[in-house]
């Protein structure tokens, strides 16, 4: 059967059959996109974005080796997803990361330090959600697909304009949760843009095992939740494409998946050897697919970015790592007493009793 | 009309109806959604007219799938609205563990008390109505061994009203456990919220001479027991324990404390049991006031019967009382030898 055996409704869900994008790897503009380019400010802005977000990465890694961190997962390579879908957000959008999303939270403008505090281990959570309107950040894999789409759903009950941006992996397309949530999604037309970051691998298991689909976008056609694939590694194809979900879940057209193909160049995490399971070659391909490269080529290449403004840019990027290390070289306060008050609302009796026990053998 | 609505006739079901009517009248950020929940009103009625009354947008039916009903009330919850969702059985609500304890239980705390879940998860358990398998489980261990959790259980028409009114308002999650094989049971019923506050156990029967610890589906076999042993010579008290987290040490204390023995019952597997954490907290504050160890009354280690061999799993008043009996009496002078 072709393609154009398919009911118009089927076509519409469809993904293409290679990643659609607004610039190869060196920069160059592809042709006759099918995707509208962003406004030169826009670009400007991830470009600035990017530098910044892989400069914290780079600082939160360092972070981990000293000691400061219990665990950092890199999103380096991935910063045209984590930049791209979150300027792509409104202000009264949310977001629902994973834990590897944290130059998502600071491009969102979460306090770095409060980003970190998952990590650093001083609370499981630094972060008001309702500041910045970012959810939780997500250790169990899938369960924020789930957030998001009630979430959504409730704002649209409200009457409010509110759209949900839900990040997850490729990992987690094989976790029930996602495969519920695009189904009630759908189902409700709940304004939720599913944006999958298929980096290659789910901690060690590569695509190969992970799903045998044509592409993990085709996951949504069966919901009847409307795919795409786009080029991961291409930050104005990230923008562009978030943007018009949004827009459209916003207009009342229900959810949308997006599967953006990218690379995990770190391994998962500080405590993970990739050398185990994937080569270097594979790496060095990758490298030369770099998101920020490539949006560095095509502004510099159009005029819009030289020498000066790239300087000024990165010495922003340096003032922000230093914060980030004064932040993290601090001694986090903790309150032991914290840990029992915000088991419930109201601290049960047990609760009470045991936080004095607690509270005693520290005295003493 | 919301309240006061004083002594009708009710079976619990129409009771928990009728409370989940007054809950969406009273606050509209209520809503109610599960599998059948809206126009069939649930497999056990008790959502009956309330989509018709309240409109599809505020009661309705979800795709099937238990993890997607709590995941979906979690997001819902965090955007202001009061979800109270309804898992079909007790063992259906499995998928939806992890959504329970690592998100639902979780999510106050993990944000240092800036995100709120009110949100109640009825959950229709236990087992005496022929059930087949996976229908007639009693789960609540799981669910209090999970802190961030409210565990409560109505074990009469008025708590019925009244717990599922006090769980709605409640600003935690609760696990809402409905006796199954008490919906269709009758009787007149105040419907308002006249009772002692939800955390609190009540006693149903005062007596002298042993403290029977129910709670559920237990409470009336309890009390007919009481009854039964009082033609033996027994003054049993009955103590309804409704919230099983948190666990009311005070009301439990002083009742065992006054009789000196006591009884725990419930229809789960008695191993690592609800019972063993009741056994083990009023034994530490009523050591020496106990003429022996407390009892328990429960389940079989075994999976839930099939329905033609139930009865013999389900604790009933003649096990009750042949566990009476061996609280030593016979050690001392109390009136009366078991």
């Amino acid at each position: 059967m072709s393609v154009t055996d398919l009911s118009a409704r089927e076509r519409s869900l469809l993904p293409t059959e290679l990643p659609l994008a607004l610039l190869d790897k060196n920069g160059i503009p592809v042709d006759d996109p099918a995707l509208e380019m962003p406004a030169d400010d826009v670009l400007l802005e991830l470009h600035r974005r990017i530098v910044i977000g892989r400069r914290f990465d780079t600082q939160a890694t360092a972070l981990t080796r000293q000691g400061r961190l219990a665990v950092y997962p890199s999103s380096r390579g991935q910063e045209a997803c984590e930049v791209g879908s979150v300027l792509a957000l409104r202000e009264q959008d949310w977001l629902f990361p994973t834990y590897r999303d944290s130059v998502a939270l600071v491009t969102r403008g979460v306090d770095p330090v409060q980003t970190l505090t998952l990590l650093q281990g001083s609370w499981h959570l630094g972060y008001d959600p309702y500041a910045h309107k970012v959810g939780p950040q997500c250790t169990p894999l899938a369960t924020n697909t789930l957030h998001a789409v009630g979430l959504a759903h409730a704002a649209r009950l409200k009457g409010e304009d509110t759209v949900a941006l839900v990040l997850l992996g490729d990992g987690a397309t094989s976790e029930g949760d996602t495969h519920e949530a695009l189904n009630f999604a759908a189902v409700w037309k709940a304004p939720v843009v599913f944006l999958v970051q298929n980096n290659g691998y789910a901690i060690s298991v590569p695509m190969s095992k992970q799903s045998a689909a044509p592409s993990l976008a085709h996951k949504g056609v069966g919901y009847g939740v409307p795919s795409c694939l786009i080029d991961g590694n291409d930050p104005a194809a990230v923008y562009a494409t978030v943007r018009e979900a949004i827009t459209a879940a916003a207009a009342g057209g229900g959810p949308a998946l997006i599967e953006a193909r990218t690379y995990r160049i770190e391994a998962h995490t500080n405590a993970d050897d990739a050398g185990r399971y994937r080569d270097s070659d594979e790496v060095a391909a990758w490298l030369d697919r770099d998101p920020l490269d490539r949006i560095e080529r095509y502004l510099t290449g159009r005029g819009l970015l030289d020498d000066a403004r790239r300087a000024e840019i990165q010495a922003e990027a340096e003032d922000f790592a230093a914060s980030v290390r004064d932040g993290m070289n601090a001694e986090p306060e903790l309150d032991p007493a914290d840990l029992f008050a915000h088991v419930y609302a109201q601290p049960t009796k047990a609760l009470r009793d045991q936080a004095a026990l607690l509270a005693e053998e520290l005295s003493s | 009309m919301t309240t006061a609505v004083r002594n009708q006739e009710l079976s619990m079901s129409a009771a928990l109806n009728r409370a989940l009517a007054d809950a969406l009248e009273a606050d509209e950020r209520v809503l109610v959604f599960g599998e059948d929940v809206g126009p069939l009103g649930g497999v056990f009625r008790v959502t009956d007219g309330l989509t018709a009354r309240f409109g599809e947008h505020r009661v309705f039916d979800t795709p099937l799938a238990e993890s997607g009903i709590v995941g979906t009330a979690i997001g819902m919850a965090m955007n202001g609205m009061r979800p109270v969702v309804e898992m079909q059985f007790d063992a259906f609500a499995y998928p939806a563990f992890e959504q329970i304890t690592s998100h639902l239980a979780k999510i106050h705390n993990r944000t240092r008390g800036r995100v709120e879940l009110p949100v109640v998860i009825r959950v229709p358990y236990g087992g005496g109505i022929g059930g087949v398998e996976h229908h007639c489980d009693s789960s609540e261990a799981y669910y209090t061994h999970t802190p961030g959790l409210r565990v409560v259980t109505p074990g009469t028409l008025g708590d019925a009203y009244q717990l599922l009114r006090d769980a709605i308002d409640s600003p935690d999650p609760v696990i809402f456990l409905e006796p199954k094989r008490r919906y269709w049971s009758k009787g007149p019923v105040a419907l308002d919220r006249s009772g002692p506050a939800m955390d609190r156990a009540l006693v149903r029967r005062p007596g002298k001479d042993v403290t029977l610890i129910a709670y559920g589906p237990m409470v009336a076999t309890a009390l007919e027991t009481a009854a039964a042993a009082a033609e033996e010579g027994w003054d049993v008290e009955v103590v309804d324990l409704r919230s099983l987290s948190p666990f009311d040490d005070e009301t439990v204390t002083e009742s065992v404390r006054r009789t000196g023995r006591a009884v725990v019952v419930h229809e789960a597997a008695g191993f690592s049991g609800y019972g063993a954490e009741v056994v083990a907290r009023v034994t530490e504050r009523c050591f020496h006031h106990l003429h022996a160890p407390i009892l328990r009354v429960t389940g079989f280690d075994i999976p839930y019967p099939p329905p033609k061999l139930e009865e013999h799993h389900l604790p009933g008043v003649d096990r009750i009382l042949d566990a009476i009996a061996r609280l030593q009496w016979d050690d001392e002078v109390v009136g009366f030898g078991g």
